[in-house]
């Protein structure tokens, strides 16, 4: 009886321990997968429709595009202005697939930018492009305004005061 | 008389859009003398076999230029021959950016062994005449009695990284056939790339 106890609370130890370490592995994942997720374009649309009532303001950007970083802390701020209110940024990178982990990630925590950042899965521009928008000659920076059957699409630079005034705007 | 004003500012405003946003498919392209990194000044009128052109507008920094200079090498050695020479030109300031300087063209072209000429575009004249938006950008063009006229506008293909299971390269097969005197199925296409870094000031 009590060799069996022995061997009960030994397997319960080992047991606990694993299922420790698994949670401190998938936590230790999760804070780096949780960075920068990827997302295809049915991906972002199924997120852009499930928003009810709120605006989101998809930012296309690329870590090695230079007004594209330098327009990312106005919409930090927008997004810092609008916690309250039924809005979301979202900041969707065209860096390579291939950047994510090198490039991406660490500009992410460098610069430790807080809105929800995403590297575009989509393996032909041609096709990407033209559905985002028709307009779009795929230059960037380039912002999207979307409230449900609702959008508007800036192929430009944003000032801070230019996207509170645009989102103020946007119907 | 105010209706008469009104048009003419309204053909003015039409010219000056149509002006900035350069060359169309279709449009015949006006040739320019710029310096190579040899230091030699190149034309279109110097390639008296010539077909047409490849001209690429790329640069040194760009990553996405940068994932094309093989492939802009290979268009070259391909087609060159064929009589559709690549041209390169550099539309970036260098005040803007230091890393796009002439030297740093020279060095960056001697390293890799590029075997077409790379051209600086100071003040941007040519950039804006072909209303080039981006790095890389490429305007094909076909040698007619007219000219060279433009004939595809866009992308060298589909797949910048060269993960794309679907890959349609649009400017060799845009060359094809030309050769066999068809049009261009293709004649215009959208890609991700590097804005121009402007002059400031």
């Amino acid at each position: 009886m009590t060799k069996n106890n022995k061997t009960n609370l030994f397997i319960f130890r080992y047991l606990s321990m694993r299922i420790f370490f698994l949670i401190c592995l998938s936590l230790i994942s999760y804070s780096v997968s949780a960075q920068v997720k990827l997302l295809t374009l049915d991906e972002l649309d199924k997120r852009l429709a499930a928003g009810k009532d709120t605006t989101y303001v998809v930012n296309f950007w690329a870590t090695w595009c230079s007004p594209c970083v330098a327009e990312l802390p106005n919409f930090e701020k927008l997004r810092l202005s609008n916690l309250k209110k039924p809005v979301k940024v979202l900041l969707v990178s065209l860096d390579f697939k291939s950047k994510l982990q090198k490039e991406v990630i660490p500009f992410v925590a460098k610069n430790q930018v807080r809105a929800e950042v995403f590297l575009l899965n989509e393996p032909d521009q041609q096709k990407y492009i033209e559905r985002i928008d028709p307009k779009w000659t795929g230059a960037i920076p380039a912002t999207l305004f979307v409230k449900q059957k609702t959008r508007r699409f800036y192929e430009q630079e944003f000032t801070e005061k230019q996207l509170e005034n645009t989102l103020l705007n946007f119907k | 008389m105010k209706q008469l004003f009104l048009m003419g500012l309204m053909l003015i405003s039409l010219g000056v859009s149509a002006q900035s946003e350069g060359y169309k498919v279709g449009d015949v392209v006006k040739d320019f003398a710029l310096k190579n990194v040899d230091n030699k000044t190149v034309s279109m009128a110097d390639y008296k076999d010539a077909k047409g052109f490849i001209v690429v507008f790329t640069c040194n920094t760009c990553p996405v230029a940068q994932a094309y200079q093989a492939r802009v090498a290979e268009l070259n050695s391909s087609f060159a021959a064929k009589g559709y020479p690549v041209i390169a030109i550099n539309p970036n300031d260098a005040g803007a950016v230091p890393a796009e300087s002439f030297e740093k063209m020279q060095a960056l072209a001697a390293e890799k062994k590029f075997n077409f000429p790379y051209l600086l575009d100071p003040g941007h004249v040519v950039t804006k005449q072909f209303g080039a938006t981006r790095t890389p950008h490429v305007f094909l063009l076909n040698k007619t009695n007219k000219g060279n006229v433009v004939e595809y506008i866009g992308a060298i293909d589909n797949d910048p990284e060269e993960a794309n299971a679907t890959k349609i390269e649009y400017v060799k097969n845009a060359i094809n056939e030309l050769s066999t005197g068809k049009k261009p199925t293709v004649t215009a296409t959208k890609a991700v790339g590097c804005t121009i870094k402007w002059k400031k000031g």
